[in-house]
């Protein structure tokens, strides 16, 4: 019934208003960040948003021609985001030594990462052609996940994650979520059926046969696997979720929730055994405000706790931007950068950004949801619902309604791996919403007013009907 | 520049991440609205034929007029009713060319409305593939790979 609901109109000309206000809010923050702390507006601040302007505005023309149907929402929450990040990433910088400076990094990989987007809205006409990648695509994460245990692996923090890649580091990972997505959505849209029919039935819970599973299993084992050798829990969380998400939507099974989360029990009970860091994570989450806890070395709680102190004193309305002290606490411009937020732009700015995510989840699902075919509807969910995770683990994290990871805040954090993983999901998640939402061609139709009249008309039958070699087995 | 000013523009810019949002909320409303205006728009023009107005009665079976279960009724109750090869279907179809899930019908207020469910070689209704949930009259074939099913009144 959802697709009834939506007129089919490009909205290209919303897209430009809400993009020119998201960019305002983006270049605004940077300004205010600017004049609260007395630098010189030169030629690398006109430069620096001019760049970002410049491209967030490309990516748009770039929908105009490739994409004309595509959602007009996600590109402006995309860029505002990407855009307060930025000019937290700055202030933060002001607080810095030299040398840990991240804004002029974080600005040209922000600027690769909307480049990369619109040249895959450009090259990817229609999403369905990566469903031809599926095996590809396995063997893509296997390698991507696989990359930091070889020599050129970098580790940073205990955590095996990045690679070296001559300029700079790189997280692999981030490149394998959409990857495995994309095998997610392609294995299950093949043999949702399969797995869901064939198969003993024991109770209420229908059991898959052991072979339409194992690719999926293997799927799962090497990235769980792997990030046990990576000590990365929160990548590893990220993916058992995507892989429970994915596996849910595509069958509607209430039992394959319990099952995974049955899993994580048991997975999280061993973990906590078996790892230090592990068990320490839990200890300063639950006993976070013990000054015990708060100044132990390794795995202390002083870091969420600062964060907490941080937002508190934000409150209601926050410090104002350039104002607070956020440098206090550790990593406070990438694991840390919502705490920061929150205590300078206070809870009514706090909210705005978290509302910010829930639209964009919530038009990437929509997106899901208007798509006609079941590979695009997996992709776009398993993409959205790395995004919500993501918020849920890292934004939890911070306000400590669970123990914290190390995951970055989408469009947010200093990294570029995150942001350039995070600007293809964009790219993808626009071109499947313009195949939901344009206008499907059944013959000779003057106007949308009058399509259930023209479908009752024999003449266009025999035009819709596909040919033989069309036709597949369901 | 002067601390009031920056003080203004801090919350200046409260106010302006506030009106983001609010503006992609309501250009969210606007696109339901929308289409919500195309769907009233679409009665009367259905209304003013007089071929499909006197049709209008509510249909009380479906039969299977083609196919492998060539002969079966069911009896429509006010309930929706799956068709498909799975077995938790209303009408297990037992047909290579149907998906497990296949298509829905579903009543609503007097008319039964029939919803491809992402099938694989898709559903017609009078021989027009469907892209949307479509209102069924009595007697309109439908046909899922090579079963085809008609509402009796």
């Amino acid at each position: 019934m959802s697709d009834v609901l939506t007129a089919p109109k490009p909205r290209r000309n919303s897209e430009l208003m809400l993009l020119i206000l998201a960019l305002a809010a983006g270049i605004g923050a940077q300004f205010i960040v600017a004049m609260g702390a007395e630098l010189p507006l030169d030629n690398g601040f006109v430069m620096t948003n001019g760049i970002f302007a410049g491209l967030a505005l490309a990516i748009h023309v770039v929908l105009r021609i490739r994409a004309k149907y595509a959602d007009p929402l996600i590109l402006p929450i995309a860029t505002a985001l990407n855009g307060i990040g930025l000019a937290m990433i700055a202030r933060i910088d002001l607080t810095m030594p030299e040398a840990q400076h991240a804004a002029g990094s974080q600005a040209i990989l922000t600027a690769v990462a909307m480049v990369a987007a619109g040249v895959v809205i450009w090259l990817l006409k229609d999403h369905r052609m990566l469903r031809r990648f599926t095996y590809i695509s396995l063997v893509a994460s296997a390698v991507l996940l696989l990359l930091p245990l070889t020599p050129i692996g970098v580790p940073i923090n205990g955590a095996r994650i990045w690679i070296n890649v001559g300029i700079g580091t790189f997280q692999p990972g981030e490149i394998a979520k959409i990857t495995l997505a994309i095998f997610f959505a392609g294995y299950l849209s093949t043999n949702r059926d399969l797995i869901l029919l064939a198969g003993k039935k024991i109770g209420p819970l229908q059991l898959p046969r052991f072979q339409d599973l194992a690719p999926m299993i293997a799927a799962w084992l090497v990235s769980i696997g792997v990030l046990v050798f990576q000590r990365d829990l929160g990548t590893s969380i990220l993916f058992f979720g995507l892989f429970m998400a994915m596996i849910y939507v595509a069958t509607g099974r209430i039992s394959w929730i319990l099952i995974g989360l049955a899993m994580i029990a048991v997975g999280g009970f061993i973990a906590m055994q078996l790892f230090s860091h592990v068990a320490l994570r839990i200890d300063s989450w639950v006993n976070a405000f013990d000054p015990e806890v708060y100044d132990r070395v390794p795995g202390g709680s002083g870091q969420v706790v600062q964060g907490l102190f941080g937002l508190a004193s934000g409150g209601l309305v926050g410090t104002g931007l350039g104002e607070g002290r956020p440098g206090l606490v550790t990593y406070a411009n990438s694991d840390m950068i919502i705490a920061s937020l929150g205590e300078e732009l206070g809870l009514i700015g706090l909210f705005a950004i978290v509302l910010l995510y829930v639209l964009l989840i919530s038009r990437g699902f929509r997106a899901a949801l208007g798509t006609k075919d079941g590979f695009g509807k997996l992709l776009a969910t398993g993409l959205s619902f790395t995004i919500a995770l993501q918020c849920f683990v890292v934004i939890g994290g911070v306000t400590r309604l669970i123990p914290l990871t190390g995951l970055t805040t989408p469009f947010m954090s200093a990294g570029g791996s995150a942001l350039l993983a995070n600007w293809i999901i964009v790219a993808l998640l626009l071109s499947i919403s313009e195949t939901a939402r344009r206008p499907a061609v059944t013959g000779p139709i003057p106007s949308t007013d009058e399509q259930p009249k023209v479908l009752t008309q024999q003449q266009t039958s025999s035009r819709r009907r596909p040919a033989d070699g069309e036709v597949g087995h369901a | 520049m002067s601390d009031l000013t920056l003080t203004l523009l801090r919350y200046g810019f409260l106010i302006l991440l506030w009106i983001l949002v609010i503006s992609i909320v309501s250009a969210l409303r606007r696109d339901l609205m929308i289409g919500q205006r195309t769907r009233t728009g679409a009665r009367p023009a259905r209304q003013g034929s007089p071929s499909t107005t006197p049709q209008r009665k509510s249909a009380r079976e479906l039969v299977v007029t083609e196919g492998p279960l060539k002969g079966t009724t069911i009896e429509l109750a006010n309930s929706p009713i799956l068709l498909g090869r799975a077995q938790e279907a209303t009408l297990v179809l037992d047909d290579d060319y149907a998906s497990g899930r296949h298509a829905r019908l579903f009543p609503q207020g007097s008319r039964w409305f029939i919803e491809d469910l992402g099938s694989t070689n898709g559903t017609f209704v009078s021989g027009s593939q469907l892209t949307r949930a479509l209102p069924v009259e009595p007697g309109t074939p439908i046909r899922i790979g090579k079963t085809v099913i008609e509402l009796r009144p």
